[in-house]
């Protein structure tokens, strides 16, 4: 039998539920294999240790009393900008350093619930604003499959937790791509729902119009009974849907016959190296053998998804972000009157990006220039959205890259436009709030020889999370490219 | 090509206290981040509503009730000061005032 870090959540939870493995036993696993990998790879900012221990005994003895769970002893691995009560939640700043959260997030709650083990809580660009991970004060989250390569952002620690086996499933939160470009370089499905289908409440906001929580996890199926165990209305976030939940776990498919696949013109991989292109071009292939049939759809707007992200994103989280004022929580330094003390503890307190962010949210939304730029970002988004709505009139599902290229190494993104473009891909789905994902697509030669994985991105009309898991259910298994290497680690040459 | 962002001005709003260094440098980059927002200038949006939720949503309401709270203690014990029952923050209103 595979050793524990390897098995699936299913797997996991089955053998749980039937008590031929304690919970206990797979945290116990799961904590030595962090002990032992964690120092090269970093995915952790806080390690539940004891927590996790109790967690585990309360499944052991809710499955002793008869219960089962669908997710019964499965290690899970939280984003530290998710509340989990009576642990630190950091989101990767300097300003919550010390924050102790009271009270847990929903999704995490639910999680819990459904017998999940939350081992600890994991490294992220600051406030989640990056595409790297390289933008966390608090830590460097390296790439299992090549510790000189960043894990991709915001959600890289969850994305390594899980691609470097100290995790079988993790959460991230994704504004404009943070779960889907990390799963791409991690080698990873990375599931990104229809804004609202997943509770906010406890997820410490960024842009409340786009921020969404979805899992990580190595297999498709995995994703779906994650994405089941949390999704659904939840009266603490007003924006959550009230409508019902398709589960997606029961509808997962071998084949995609009778689909429509959109390739969107806008996309066009003869932009990308040559070997993307060719990897691309050999993933729509599979997907047509899957009996799916190829339809060519325009996104005319598409590529105004950035300009028109960076300019909402900032803004909302300009206004977010100003409740970390040195007063109720977190950081501050003292100063001569309360502006003075505001203006130094969120100097101290907040990193260039975060800084560079409020500032241009700020400006975007003040005097003079309100319309000229944040309403007419609104109104780009309007546009964008309904060319997708358009789109959809021909497909089911529409398929592209997931980001423009593999994991890059460390510093090799030096100005913040070149680090935006890495979710040119994934912004315009999240601007329409259409659930997308990453399912893992091939390897790329990404210099001198080191092979590493790339994401082919589906995405599907509002609410369409089963048929879009599905399908990328029934690509994973013909194809099995995740399968093909393995993290760079063992546990002997840490 | 649009105009410099007075970023003094900006981070004064925004009560973030800047060096003169990072004046220089965000200037710089939110000049060239705006360069390309300004790309959205040449979509005609004379017609289009501004979005603001993209799933339909609206207002929630709920009975006025009081329902579980957070433990005063424990939220008072975040605060970087306090004083009793309350959040402590240096003089607001001078003397003069």
């Amino acid at each position: 039998m595979a050793p524990i870090e390897e098995r699936t959540a299913s797997d996991i939870a089955a053998d749980v539920n039937a008590r031929v493995l304690s919970a206990r036993e797979v945290a116990d696993a799961m904590l030595a294999r962090i002990d032992a990998v964690d120092g090269s790879v970093g995915a952790y900012l806080t390690v539940l240790h004891d927590r996790a221990r109790e967690y585990a005994d309360r499944v052991d003895a809710r499955v002793a009393a008869g219960e089962r769970l669908p997710l019964a002893g499965v290690p899970l691995a939280v984003k530290d900008n998710m509340c989990l009560d009576g642990t630190r939640t950091t989101c990767g700043s300097k300003i919550l350093e010390r924050w102790v959260a009271p009270y847990t997030s929903t999704a995490v709650a639910r999680l819990i619930d459904a017998g999940a083990i939350p081992l600890g809580k994991t490294n992220l660009d600051e406030f989640a604003m990056g595409s790297s991970c390289e933008n966390s004060a608090l830590g460097v989250t390296r790439n299992p499959y090549d510790l000189e390569r960043v894990p991709g952002g915001s959600s890289g620690g969850s994305a390594c937790a899980v691609a470097a086996l100290e995790a079988t499933i993790g959460l991230g939160s994704d504004t404009g791509g943070s779960i889907r470009e990390p799963a791409a370089f991690c080698n990873l499905v990375g599931f990104k729902p229809t804004y609202g289908r997943v509770s906010r409440y406890g997820l410490i906001a960024f842009a409340s119009s786009l921020d969404q929580i979805g899992p990580f996890s190595r297999t498709v199926a995995d994703a779906a009974m994650t994405y089941d165990a949390m999704a659904g209305h939840d009266t603490m976030d007003s924006t959550s849907l009230a409508m019902p939940v398709e589960t997606t776990a029961d509808g997962l498919r071998d084949d995609l016959r009778g689909l429509k696949v959109g390739i969107v013109r806008e996309f066009d991989t003869e932009k990308l190296d040559s070997a993307a292109h060719a990897l691309y071009q050999r993933a729509y292939r599979d997907l047509e053998a899957l009996g799916a049939e190829l339809v060519d759809v325009a996104l005319p707007t598409a590529d105004y998804g950035l300009a028109t992200y960076y300019l909402i994103a900032p803004a909302e989280c300009s206004s977010n972000l100003a409740r970390f004022d040195g007063v109720r929580y977190g950081l501050r330094v003292e100063g001569d009157d309360v502006t003075a003390m505001y203006e130094a503890t969120r100097a101290a307190g907040f990193g260039p990006e975060v800084k560079r962010r409020i500032l241009i949210g700020t400006y975007a939304l003040s005097s003079g220039y309100y319309d000229a730029y944040y309403v007419r970002a609104q109104k780009a988004r309007t546009l964008i959205a309904s060319d997708f709505k358009t789109a959809f009139e021909r497909c089911d599902l529409i398929a592209c890259p997931a980001a423009s290229s593999p994991a890059f190494p460390f510093n090799s993104k030096s100005d913040p436009y070149s680090m935006y473009l890495m979710d040119y891909y994934t912004i315009p789905m999240s601007l329409a709030g259409l659930p997308a994902l990453s399912v893992p697509c091939g390897w790329v030669d990404a210099g001198g020889g080191q092979q590493m994985p790339m994401g082919l991105q589906l995405c599907a009309p509002l609410f369409g999370e089963r048929l879009l898991l599905g399908a990328a259910h029934a690509y994973e298994r013909a194809t099995g490219h995740a399968g093909q290497f393995a993290p760079r680690l063992s546990e002997s040459n840490v | 090509m649009s105009e410099p962002i007075d970023v003094r001005y900006v981070a004064k709003l925004a009560r973030i206290q800047l060096t003169d260094e990072e004046i220089d440098r965000f200037g710089d980059q939110l000049g060239d981040l705006l360069a390309h927002a300004n790309a959205l200038n040449t979509l005609d949006v004379s017609r289009v509503p501004a979005t603001a939720q993209v799933v339909e949503s609206r207002n929630v309401e709920r009975d006025d009730v009081v329902g579980p709270c957070l433990d005063r203690e424990i939220v008072l014990g975040q605060a970087p000061r306090r004083q009793g029952a309350f959040f402590r923050v240096p003089r607001i209103i001078s003397e003069a005032d």
